[in-house]
């Protein structure tokens, strides 16, 4: 009878988990949770209108405080300031920079498909409108993340959609084919940006430059006599570099090349490791202009991974690549435009030879080498 | 005549926004109902899981109480068909959702959701990761074959449950063995062998019975036993009425039977799952009624939110809903054949063949007929859908 009753026992337990496990046979039901967010961009406003299953809010804050199974308008309209409040807090709209306040408005109701709704009626200002709206969303996440928000956005006879979750809860849309201009200027400064924040740029070009006061000769580096001699190289380098980059930018941005981010990413440090060990152990001397033409190429498909993250408008695609392009080239002329005339001025000096360029390069190559470690092994070093 | 239909369909496929155009309103009077929760907040599970969830908020890292929560979420989720409660389910284990190497019971949760979503490659790499971890859990071996199941990868699943009978789980391993028997032309041993089993084994609970029922009436009804199989789905029925894939079952054997007013009075109230709606619009198409336009523009809107957030889970139902209520044969072919490429059921099987069959395309099922005839599938209809594919083809 003991082990009657124990394997029954046992029998038992495995069945509950035969029951729970086995039975999985997927069926599709109900709905999974999405709220429906409507943005009407108005001159220098913005109309919106959020739909919320009440499901929803019942489980996020509690709507049935009767708990009789019904949510009834009486309870919705009592639990008004905590349905906005938990709602708005996880709804962000910036334009331009800043963000865009948002103000609620009235509280309604609306029936879906799948049951009642909330409607949220707001409103938000933006102040100086902007090309582009950013807009952040994280309703629910938290708790459900298989919820989705689903994105309207109506713009001068324009709908954009799009689908809201956790792993892209942020979206850009372009706004304004008429002010083409600041969406140029907009592109230009990212493009003058990214020069002076992504290091490995500057980098490449400082270890390119950092010789160009001197002319090389068997006895070694000789300082230039003339200003003329070093302004040709500097030229020829970044033309080079110019050039190089603009083809691969142009090509990956309009899709005609792609290559994997990775890969790029540990090209552009193998070449500041190049360019930097080149100073100390020169392997090529007199045509460094085709070091830079050689590697502007993959810094070019560098620059190209950056543009795309930023977003790209369709209708201002070429626009948006020749201003990033023009904020490049602009950056990279005013490091030159500050590095020329010092270079030239402390070219006799001891210290420049020794501190700038043997020092500056040996740390630029610890750098790029670090850089082509953590890229390489997709790891982190902290220091 | 066919061109229009599809113009037709575009454009209320397209209108994807139209649930939310619909007017929104202020209610005239407090007392007006907007929502009936599916489960009322007095239900003493229901209250259970609220107590669990209240409790894990002061602390989201207590293991043991996430595990226990997730489950009965997953258990809500399972009979009420209700991918809401995976959701949570998901919700609850934040903490261990992305780690490569969670807990057992975590990695088991974890495959039921991607189970759910029909993400089954990493469901299977979950439950494979805990069997390697714990070869004797028995748990992991029949999530892993009944996945294996859907996929129609017979052999494989055959494999997972073997270990069964070593972990002295007679009836288990009957139960996971005669599935996949009956599926591969052994139809009427498996049968034989899970109703012996299911006599013999000690002390049955509730929840082993309406799960074996159900079994029972299936196979059955493959043998083309229908008088027995409405006797198994109804005593299964008398134990779990609400269970939303026991309906789905019944209801599908009910139609097939011709009994359109039975599946009426079963599923009457049941419009907010999909698949039952989908099954209610099916008889009130065969007995006439007035109101299956509605129902049919409801399950278009379903769908096509379902759609707008890029889920791909119904794309079965879908088939069936635009094959049967819209008369749409190329829409519905390649939905069934989109289906086709994740789970291969005999259901799925069903309405590929069928959507073939009305669109004449024969080849585009021919995915299907090779799987009937390599595992010589006992299933009367499936079996004549296959034969006038076959002559169709033959012409």
């Amino acid at each position: 009878m003991e082990t009657e009753s124990h394997k029954s026992n046992r029998w038992l337990c495995l069945s509950i988990v035969l029951f729970l496990s086995c039975f999985a046979i997927p069926v599709s039901a109900h709905k999974s949770s999405d709220s429906y967010l409507t943005l009407r961009i108005e001159s220098g406003h913005i109309e919106g209108r959020w739909d919320i299953a009440l499901r929803d809010l019942e489980y996020a804050i509690g709507l049935d405080a009767n708990e009789d199974g019904a949510i009834t308008w009486g309870e919705l309209r009592s639990s008004r300031q905590e349905v906005t409040g938990y709602a708005f807090s996880r709804l962000q709209l910036r334009s331009g920079g800043s963000s865009c306040p948002i103000e609620p408005g009235l509280l309604q109701v609306d029936e879906h498909s799948d049951g009642g709704y909330a409607v949220l009626w707001f409103r938000s200002d933006c102040g100086q409108s902007s090309s582009h709206l950013d807009i952040r969303y994280g309703l629910l996440f938290e708790l459900d993340p298989q919820h989705r928000g689903l994105l309207q956005l109506d713009y001068k006879s324009k709908t954009h959609t799009a689908v809201l979750s956790p792993e892209q809860s942020r979206q850009r849309v372009q706004l304004d084919q008429v002010r083409k201009a600041s969406a140029f200027f907009q592109y230009m400064n990212e493009g003058i940006w990214h020069i002076f924040l992504g290091y490995d740029h500057i980098l490449f070009l400082f270890s390119l430059l950092l010789p160009s006061v001197f002319c090389s000769s068997s006895a070694g580096w000789q300082p230039v006599r003339r200003f003329y001699p070093a302004g040709i190289e500097v030229a020829k380098i970044v033309t080079a570099f110019t050039l190089a980059h603009s083809i691969t930018l142009s090509l990956a941005v309009l899709g005609f090349i792609e290559f994997p981010s990775r890969w790029v990413e540990l090209a552009i440090a193998a070449s500041v490791l190049f360019a930097a060990c080149n100073n100390l152990y020169p392997v090529i001397r007199n045509r460094r202009w085709a070091v830079a033409f050689g590697f502007g190429l993959v810094h070019g498909l560098g620059f190209a991974n950056v543009l795309e993250a930023l977003g790209l408008p369709e209708n201002m695609l070429l626009l948006a690549l020749v201003a990033f392009n023009l904020g490049v080239e602009i950056g990279q002329l005013a490091i030159v435009g500050a590095f020329l005339p010092l270079g030239y001025a402390i070219r006799h000096s001891r210290g420049y030879l020794i501190f700038g360029v043997r020092l500056g390069s040996g740390l630029i190559a610890l750098l790029a080498l670090f850089w082509l470690i953590e890229r390489g092994l997709n790891i982190r070093i902290e220091f | 005549m066919k061109a229009l239909f599809g113009l037709v369909a575009i454009f209320l496929g397209s209108n994807v926004f139209a649930p939310c155009r619909a007017e929104p309103y202020t209610p005239a009077s407090d007392a007006q109902v907007l929502e009936r929760l599916p489960v009322t907040n007095q239900d003493p599970m229901q209250r259970r899981l609220r107590a669990m969830r209240t409790t894990l908020d002061q602390n989201p890292h207590d293991l043991a109480l996430a595990i226990a929560l997730a489950q009965g979420y997953v258990n809500s989720g399972k009979t009420q068909a209700d991918p809401r409660y995976y959701g949570y389910a998901q919700g609850v284990l934040n903490p261990w959702w992305n780690l490569q190497d969670p807990p057992t019971e975590i990695l088991l949760l974890r495959a039921s959701i991607l189970q759910f979503r029909h993400d089954f490659s990493d469901a299977l790499a979950d439950l494979n990761k805990v069997l390697e971890r714990d070869p004797a859990n028995a748990r992991a071996w029949l999530a892993r074959a009944a996945i294996l199941l859907v996929q129609a990868d017979y052999p494989e699943a055959q494999r997972s449950c073997l270990p069964l009978l070593e972990l002295d789980d007679p009836l288990s391993a009957a139960a996971c063995l005669s599935q996949i028997g009956s599926l591969t032309g052994h139809a009427a041993e498996s049968f034989v062998l899970l109703r012996d089993a299911f006599a013999h084994a000690p002390r049955p609970s509730d929840d082993q019975r309406y799960w074996i029922l159900t079994l029972l009436g299936t196979m059955s009804f493959q043998l083309d036993q229908d008088q027995d199989a409405g006797r198994f789905y109804k005593q299964a029925i008398a134990l779990r009425g609400e269970d939303v894939y026991l309906l789905g079952v019944y209801a599908d054997f009910l139609l097939d039977q011709d009994r359109a007013g039975e599946v009426v009075s079963l599923l009457r109230d049941q419009t907010r799952v999909d698949p039952l709606l989908l099954r209610l619009a099916l008889a009130k198409q065969r007995l006439g009624s007035e109101d299956l336009a509605g129902l049919a523009s409801v399950l278009e809107q379903r769908f096509a939110v379902s759609r707008l957030r890029g889920e791909s889970l119904h794309q079965g139902d879908e088939a069936r809903f635009r094959l049967f209520l819209l008369n749409q044969p190329q829409p519905a072919l390649r939905l069934a054949q989109a289906n086709w490429k994740v789970q291969r059921e005999p259901k799925d099987m069903r309405i590929l063949l069928e959507a073939a069959l009305a669109a004449e395309n024969p080849s585009a099922a021919k995915p299907a007929l090779e799987l009937i005839a390599r595992t010589s599938l006992e299933h009367p209809r499936i079996q004549a859908l296959a034969a006038r594919l076959r002559a169709l083809e033959s012409h």
